[in-house]
């Protein structure tokens, strides 16, 4: 047989059948559901009278519009209490799993996942929430669906799909001190753009990817989407055993000696090709983030706002101006003397506890600035408990964090953490769109060490200075 | 079943921006429903109406010229962000049944098939012909023939464009995929029982 790539054989081992025109019928292994996208998938198949195919294969979990402060009240926001009680109503009319918000084990549908091992190597997962490809770190084939493909899948396990073609990304070499996977892929952002990865699957490689841990590897893929990605995955190793070996719902004795062996043969073989190949060096790779409203506006924290007409493209110096206007922001502004209100930390993109353990690290007998509210939300309630089992909440709420309960809070801005107009902030999460944290904020992404630095100073600032 | 899409003939309304994400085609406070419906008139929101609630002139959509239009020209990589289907909705919603762009985000170009809306992707030239056309002569109809593959304005121009057979197919007849699915039942469960055996970890 041919060389093939970990997407390819992922893709292989997925075919249900192939009709003439190459499209596919491909089986899902793993589908998670939220309160959002689901509602008019469940109604589907109550009009259909359909049932759910495979409620082993299906887990559920709220958390896009679930309050982060005291679980005892009610959900204030009625729309919001609806679409929490609708999945809930759903999942018990429907008999599928469902972590409702008393339960430990309730957080970001991304961090649980991989948190009780439903998430393994070699599967196909999916979710409609495009940040799925943060999955793909675990050599998973994972991607975002919208509404009519998770009722498609609910009611047949499966999805029709063409194959998408190939893009690795190595990143070769070492990352200095105080960089981090949030910096690694925000740069590879800015050298691709947003749209670069269209109609690609990307398998990122190199030195510095497998020099990551899981929580790192996690953070690049969930933003391989925002490269326009379909997918992002990284081959799995004894880093991914590692971190499954023992959870919930990993594998136990034979099957997972069976599993790993399995698992060992997804690597991308010797000699395999690509459609693309894109290398980068990791020691030109500096603390990263972004001055506009899409993620490939980026520049090194030492940088300055960029003016429009340093870009070559019309449609993209327009585009500038707008981002500029929006964001307030004058070109040629020293990056670290832009002055931040807000600090989030949090997301399916860094809420996990290493990145806790970042900030920690940096807030350490430090304290927020005045002006500065610095949010931190917990990815899981496990992530939670364990952060203050280690002392980290302790730390935080001392250096005058808000420690606040577990969801995907102020990254999209569907519950009560927003930003007011006008109000800037230094985000952790992995979109800086226009309105997404609120009507008027502006966004700048950065790692969570960068935030955490950016919390006490109340500007945004070079951590590696601090 | 979706309606079929077939020829559409219809005005053109531009939307001259670039990297259009789904946050700006329905910000966040409108994903809380528990319809497919309704969602029109809170497309484009944020940009659409002033903070009185006012509409904003400056927009294009909301111009008098633009009212009734069923094809939506716009900039590159349209749709890109979220997974949200409320986007298509919103804009199927507003009217829209075609949308053409150089490049669409992935997962709203499916979105929008599963909701019987033609994304068509062409060069940035025949774009930028189409956006002018549409600014400037806003009364005069766009003919897209999804048959012929063909979008044609009077004996102005005619351009071809790309579509995935299958897909076509799907529009043309207004099918429904998980009916389509639901027929090769015998598979997907001989697939099941393979993968059972196989891997019996899963």
């Amino acid at each position: 047989m041919a060389p093939r790539t970990l997407y390819q054989k992922i893709w292989d081992d997925h075919v249900v059948e192939q009709s003439g025109d190459g499209t596919c019928l491909i089986y899902i292994d793993r589908h998670l559901v939220h309160e959002v996208t689901s509602p008019q998938a469940f109604e589907g198949l109550r009009m259909t009278g359909r049932k759910v195919r495979n409620l082993g294969a299906t887990l559920a979990v709220m958390d896009h519009n679930v309050p982060t402060t005291d679980r005892s009240q009610p959900i204030e926001q009625e729309d919001s209490r609806i679409q929490v009680e609708t999945l809930r109503n759903n999942c018990k009319e429907f008999d599928v799993t469902l972590f409702d918000l008393g339960d430990k084990r309730q957080g970001i549908v991304h961090i649980i996942g991989p948190e009780q091992g439903f998430t393994q190597p070699g599967m196909t997962i999916v979710c409609g929430d495009s940040h799925t490809s943060t999955h793909g770190a675990f050599g998973a084939l994972a991607f975002g669906i919208g509404t009519s493909e998770v009722e498609h899948v609910l009611a047949t396990q499966t999805l029709i799909q063409k194959p998408s073609k190939t893009l690795r990304i190595a990143v070769d070499g070492k990352l200095s001190s105080g960089v981090t996977a949030k910096d690694m892929i925000l740069s590879i952002i800015g050298e691709i753009g947003t749209a670069g990865g269209n109609g690609y699957v990307i398998e990122f490689a190199g030195e510095a990817i497998r020099n990551l841990s899981m929580e790192g590897r996690m953070t690049v893929c969930n933003m391989a989407i925002e490269a326009g990605a379909r997918a992002g995955m990284i081959a799995p190793d004894e880093t991914t055993f590692q971190y499954i070996k023992g959870r919930p719902m990993a594998p136990k004795g034979e099957d997972w000696d069976k599993a790993v062996a399995y698992w060992k043969t997804l690597a991308s073989d010797e000699g395999a090709t690509y459609d693309k190949d894109v290398v980068l060096k990791a020691e030109d790779i500096a603390p990263t983030v972004t001055w506009g409203t899409t993620p490939e506006d980026v520049v090194p924290i030492t940088g300055c706002v960029p003016s429009p007409e340093d870009f070559d493209d019309q449609n993209k110096q327009n585009s500038a101006k707008r981002m500029l206007e929006y964001m307030g922001l004058k070109a040629g502004t020293k990056m670290q003397d832009i002055e931040v209100d807000v600090v989030f930390i949090g997301s399916c993109t860094n809420a996990r506890i290493e990145d806790l353990r970042e900030v920690a690290k940096v807030a350490k007998g430090k304290k927020v600035a005045d002006k500065v509210h610095a949010l931190v939300v917990p990815g899981s309630g496990l992530v939670k408990a364990q952060a203050e089992e280690e002392g980290i909440a302790d730390i935080l709420i001392e250096a005058g964090f808000d420690w606040r309960e577990p969801g995907c809070s102020m990254c999209l801005g569907m519950n009560p953490d927003q930003l007011k107009p006008g109000q800037r902030c230094a985000s952790t999460s992995n979109r800086n769109f226009e309105g997404r944290q609120g009507r008027g904020g502006r966004t700048h992404l950065l790692s969570p060490a960068m935030a955490a630095a950016a919390a006490i100073t109340g500007k945004l600032t070079d951590v590696r200075k601090l | 079943m979706m309606q079929p899409f077939k020829v559409l003939k219809a005005k053109a309304a531009p939307l001259d921006m670039i990297n259009v994400d789904t946050d700006v085609i329905v910000p966040k406070q409108f994903l809380k429903t528990v319809k497919r419906t309704g969602l029109g008139v809170n497309a484009f929101f944020d940009i659409r109406y002033n903070e009185d609630g006012s509409e904003n002139e400056d927009f294009s959509l909301n111009k008098r010229e633009y009212k009734g239009a069923e094809i939506l020209i716009t900039g590159q990589n349209f749709g890109c962000g979220s997974s949200r289907e409320h986007a298509p909705w919103a804009i199927l919603d507003m009217g829209f049944h075609c949308i053409i762009s150089p490049s669409f985000a992935d997962i709203f170009n499916n979105n929008c098939f599963k909701n019987g809306i033609l994304p068509i992707a062409l060069p940035q030239e025949q774009v930028d012909t189409l956006m002018e056309e549409a600014k400037n002569n806003p009364d005069d109809l766009l003919e897209i023939d999804l048959e012929r593959q063909m979008i044609t304005r009077g004996n102005k121009f005619k351009f071809e464009f790309e579509i995935d057979p299958f897909r076509k197919h799907c529009l043309l007849n207004g099918l429904d995929d998980i009916g389509l699915t639901l027929q090769k039942e015998s598979a997907i469960t001989n697939f099941e029982k393979k993968r059972s055996s196989d891997k019996p970890w899963l």
